[in-house]
């Protein structure tokens, strides 16, 4: 158990320099922004990997925030449906995205959200096992974050 | 055929909150058939509700929405009576329109 949770930890830790080092990469060329107009960010749902997914959608990285309010349960029974909502406090809100880590592709869904509409969004996602999910709510052209693990009895993605 | 979409939208005081039901296979491209045949993927890329010709709410979706997909949020200016419109487009470039009444 616990030499499981160490190599965790340092897959995350890996993980977070990876996307650091991808964003130093990326910075100076990062062309108009998917997530800013009304396009379908088709590249951005092809990418494998949150921190992929999170820079071709918008080009930077989120900060995590405890004004962003991610709701998943604990457990999901079934990983095909499985019912997450954020809110959040923020205002000048512009996007909010829900990212999977562990799924094929990372990015599940974008929602831009106009001026009027209110930054509080439900849906169902699929999750193919259990991992972390994040909810990135683009206020003000910052990003800021919430992630929640959501363990997967049955995954949601077949095969 | 009977719309694929199913919207309750409802005016209380200045805010509408909108429930949305699709029916939609939402498939993947990772599912195998019964023959062993790969599913293609076949999911809604793009869902926007209008309200007085103007976009209130815009859904890019990807194949890790769930199938027959549910999405709720409210939004300000609109009262009881006033149309919503929602239309949806697949990665097959299949559509479907419906125009809602707030309740």
């Amino acid at each position: 158990m616990d030499l499981d949770r160490t190599s965790a930890t340092r897959r995350l830790i890996l993980k977070g320099a990876g996307s650091v080092a991808l964003v130093g990469l990326g910075f100076g060329n990062v062309p108009a922004l998917a997530a800013a107009n009304d396009k379908y960010p088709e590249d951005a749902f092809k990418q494998k990997s949150d921190a992929d997914a999170i820079k071709a959608l918008y080009g930077k990285t989120a900060e995590a925030s405890d004004k962003v309010k991610l709701d998943a349960p604990e457990i999901a029974e079934n990983g095909a449906v499985v019912p997450i909502a954020v809110t959040t406090t923020l205002a000048d809100v512009s996007t909010i995205s829900f990212f999977v880590s562990e799924n094929p592709n990372a990015l599940a869904a974008s929602y831009v959200i106009p001026a009027g509409t209110i930054p509080a969004i439900a849906n169902r996602l699929k999750m193919a096992k259990t991992c972390n999910v994040t909810a990135i709510v683009e206020s003000g052209g910052k990003l800021y974050s919430a992630t929640k693990e959501v363990k997967v009895t049955v995954g949601g993605c077949g095969g | 055929m009977a719309s694929t979409i199913r919207v309750r939208a409802t005016a209380n005081g200045d805010t509408t909150e909108v429930q949305a039901l699709i029916q939609h296979p939402m498939d993947t491209g990772f599912v195998k058939d019964a023959q062993g045949q790969i599913i293609p993927p076949h999911f809604i890329q793009q869902l926007t509700f209008e309200h007085n010709g103007k976009a209130v709410f815009l859904a890019n979706w990807g194949t890790a929405v769930s199938k027959d997909p549910y999405v709720k949020f409210s939004f300000k200016g609109a009262s009881k009576g006033d149309d919503l419109k929602i239309s949806w487009v697949d990665n097959k470039g299949a559509t479907d329109t419906t125009t809602a009444k707030i309740q």
